[in-house]
């Protein structure tokens, strides 16, 4: 074997350098390509969601303002002819003087407060300017007369005296003021007459309309006799004792499924079928559990309808197979050494799992728990179909009580046909949603975090 | 029920003498070849460590994963308050082996195990027996280090509770403290026990791992090569450390190392495929091997 010259050598060297250069310029481009598609994939899903996000919140924000008369209000007594409210008289029974307080109240309510609500506009219209009945009444919303009656019941000591009230607008004042409606329109397409547009103009220019806070969108529920005061009160306690629901129930049963299909089931055909159809069920449409809720929550069991019972019921079988899997897999990457060390020391299986395996999983199941029931609180579908879709004007007391949800309301305010208000109101749900979504998110981010820095 | 402290180790070899007689009856039984090159594939066997007694014995151990056979009728009689060693190739068998003895084999699926393997007399197969007791006489360190991730005084304080071997925290303090101290770990971390174990070095966290094992004294030590994730320094602080615990335990480590088996153990059994090939005080196999792979292994030619 003659050994090759020393110029055969360095021309077989050249030769392997010129063709690793050719090669590298191709990988070289392969690898830029990918690293520019991937770059344009994510400014491309960014810019969506800002997008999203900026289309939402100039939507949404002129929601959280709402225009307000302040006007002065006499409690006349020749409209408030109710009398003074029924004192407790010595020797008089609890029952007697309650019913005695009902029946004053009652007169209290069918007196006509539209008309000491029409005085108040009058008097705050500016000088020299008719206002009739009408004019007056489309001004501001339905609710205020609601409120006065109310501020009456409350301090029956108002009585005959003039006190500065804010009257809050109706939606429609609070379009043409906002400019949400065209202001070229002819009269026949106006939501409001022309008198009524000419007041709030005026009162505008002088003060007397402001835009404040708008606190009913958090304190009110949904209305529809009083649009400019629908909140999203009755939805949010509704979506709140729905995610009670999954807290106390998808939780502890998915994980305690979790940890006993990983760490103590036996492993044979009946825990693979579980575990294929738990996976199956993680795929089930949502609108599906809707289905089975109606029919076996509400048809079998008799539950109540459009119940945040039940919807918590069809969101916790939603959750369950999210949990499951998540804790599963968390399990499952936990290391063997962990287990061997504790059993090899004498632990017992049992003591294995929650001394060492569970602590080290526990931030995982947390997460996994914490987005599991974000995603049911966004679920609308399955709510549809068991009725919490349904107009609902009062906070539930309990979870067996009528309700709405958070998104059912989104999906509600989007069908108004008072458009051009409930527009800014649909996104300002959203946002409200969005809020609390991500607080759950931020939650489960922090407790991460916290809980493994301490392991 | 052993629930003795470190620091009466006289206690336990006392009550040792207590089952000596159940240990006799083994020991009777016990086959000794008059001439061991005669037999081809037997395990060669050399003259007892004389003086020790064997509480620890294997009889016919074998291992099968589902169909496949992983030790062939493996009978070792481990010597009392000394180091045995396991050597051999890459998967001859001697971490299985290892893990017969407390019984963690029982954690793979499709393991079995067929022979005998007693302790004091007792069989460790034996239905009877409760695997969480026999854990607690037999401790173990693993390959890689793994302490708990807890703090380092939570790492050895745990078997202890867990097996309720401390009436009170004081008595707990004081286990821990003979227990990293006997692991020669003591005083480079007697200011930070309230600090995770798993912050330790690679050295420091597997004399943790020994620490722990030894809280819950008990009889016997496994190591299944203890130092193969540490670098030569710390080897050689577990190979010292290891020497001054033969004087209150029995332990049998396995090791890729010859060299680490003629430094630290008593006796050593070399392993080839599955098959106890030649067991004996450590100098003669290591010196004089009288089975052919023993000789080849020992010299490098397998392995």
């Amino acid at each position: 074997m003659a050994s090759p010259s020393s110029t055969s050598i360095k021309a077989q060297a050249d030769r392997r350098r010129v063709r690793v250069r050719a090669s590298l310029g191709r990988r070289h481009l392969v690898e830029w390509l990918f690293r520019g598609a991937g770059l344009t994939a994510i400014v491309i899903a960014l810019g969506m969601v800002v997008g999203l996000f900026w289309i939402m919140i100039s939507k949404g924000l002129p929601a959280f303002t709402q225009a307000t008369l302040s006007a002065e209000v006499t409690f006349d007594p020749d409209i408030i002819t109710a009398g003074p409210p029924p004192v407790r008289e010595s020797g008089q029974s609890e029952a007697d003087y309650r019913a005695a307080r009902m029946a004053w109240e009652g007169q209290v309510a069918r007196l006509n407060w539209n008309a000491l609500v029409e005085q108040a506009v009058r008097n705050t219209a500016p000088a020299g300017m008719e206002v009739d009945r009408r004019t007056a009444l489309a001004l501001v919303s339905n609710i205020d007369r609601h409120n006065l009656r109310d501020m009456f019941v409350a301090n029956p000591h108002l009585l005959g005296r003039t006190v500065k009230v804010d009257l809050l607008a109706s939606a429609n004042t609070d379009n043409w003021l906002k400019g949400t409606i065209n202001r070229d329109l002819p009269d026949s397409r106006q939501q409001l007459s022309a008198a009524t547009r000419q007041l709030a103009d005026a009162l505008y220019a002088d003060g007397k309309i402001r835009f404040t806070f708008a606190w009913q969108i958090f304190t009110n529920t949904d209305s529809r006799s009083a649009p400019a005061a629908a909140g999203l009160a009755g939805a949010f306690v509704g979506s709140l004792y729905m995610m009670l629901i999954v807290i106390v129930l998808a939780v502890p049963i998915g994980a305690a499924s979790a940890i006993y299909l990983e760490e103590f089931a036996p492993k044979n055909r009946f825990t693979d079928f579980i575990e294929v159809n738990i996976n199956n069920l993680a795929a089930v449409p949502s609108i599906v559990f809707g289905l089975l809720g109606a029919a076996v929550f509400i048809r079998y069991f008799g539950l109540p309808m459009s119940a945040p019972i039940v919807g918590g019921l069809v969101l916790t079988l939603m959750t369950l197979p999210t949990i499951i899997i998540a804790t599963r897999s968390a399990l499952r990457a936990v290391p063997m050494s962990l287990r061997q060390a504790a059993l090899g020391i004498g632990a017992s299986h049992n003591q294995t799992v929650f001394h060492h395996v569970l602590p080290v999983t526990f931030p995982a199941i947390l997460t996994a728990s914490i987005i599991g029931v974000a995603q049911a609180l966004g679920e609308t579908a399955p709510l549809l179909l068991i009725g919490m879709n349904a107009f609902v004007a009062a906070i539930p007391a309990t979870p067996f009580d009528k309700s709405t949800a958070l998104p059912a309301q989104i999906f509600l305010w989007q069908g108004n046909e008072n458009r051009n208000f409930f527009e800014a109101r649909t996104s300002a749900a959203i946002m409200v949603l969005l809020a609390l979504m991500i607080t759950l998110n931020a939650l489960a981010i922090f407790l991460r975090t916290r809980l493994e820095r301490r392991v | 029920m052993t629930s003795s402290h470190p620091s009466d180790a006289q206690a336990v070899s006392a009550s040792s003498s207590a089952r000596d007689a159940a240990l006799h009856d083994v020991g009777a039984t016990k086959p000794v070849l008059a001439n061991p090159l005669t037999e081809k594939d037997e395990t060669v066997r050399s003259p007892d460590l004389e003086t020790r007694e064997y509480r620890l014995q294997a009889r016919d151990v074998c291992v099968f994963y589902g169909e496949k056979q992983a030790l062939f009728d493996v009978s070792l009689d481990v010597p009392e308050k000394a180091v045995t060693s396991l050597i051999g190739p890459s998967g001859c068998g001697k971490t299985t082996f290892l893990r017969c003895i407390n019984r963690m084999n029982d954690t793979i699926e499709g393991c079995r195990v067929t022979g005998k393997i007693t302790l004091d007399g007792e069989d460790i197969y034996d239905p009877s027996l409760d695997v969480v007791e026999l854990r607690s006489r037999v401790g173990m360190v693993f390959q890689k280090p793994n302490p708990f991730p807890k703090s380092i005084y939570e790492n050895v304080a745990y078997g202890p509770r867990i097996h309720g071997l401390a009436r009170s925290r004081t008595e707990m303090d004081e286990i821990v403290e003979a227990s990293l101290k006997r692991a020669g770990l003591w005083s480079e971390v007697k200011d930070r026990l309230r600090e995770s174990g798993t912050g330790l070095s690679g050295g420091q966290q597997q004399r943790l791992c020994i620490a722990r094992a030894i809280a819950v004294s008990p009889e016997v030590i496994l190591m299944d090569e203890p130092c193969s994730a540490l670098d030569p320094i710390a080897t050689a602080v577990i190979e010292e450390l290891i020497d001054e615990l033969r004087a209150h335990y029995t332990i049998i480590i396995v090791t890729h190392s010859m060299q680490q088996a003629a430094r630290v153990s008593q006796k050593t059994a070399f392993f080839h495929l599955g098959k106890l090939i030649e067991e004996g005080p450590t100098e003669v196999i290591m010196q004089t091997p009288r089975h052919k792979k023993t000789q080849d292994y020992i010299t490098g030619r397998i392995g």
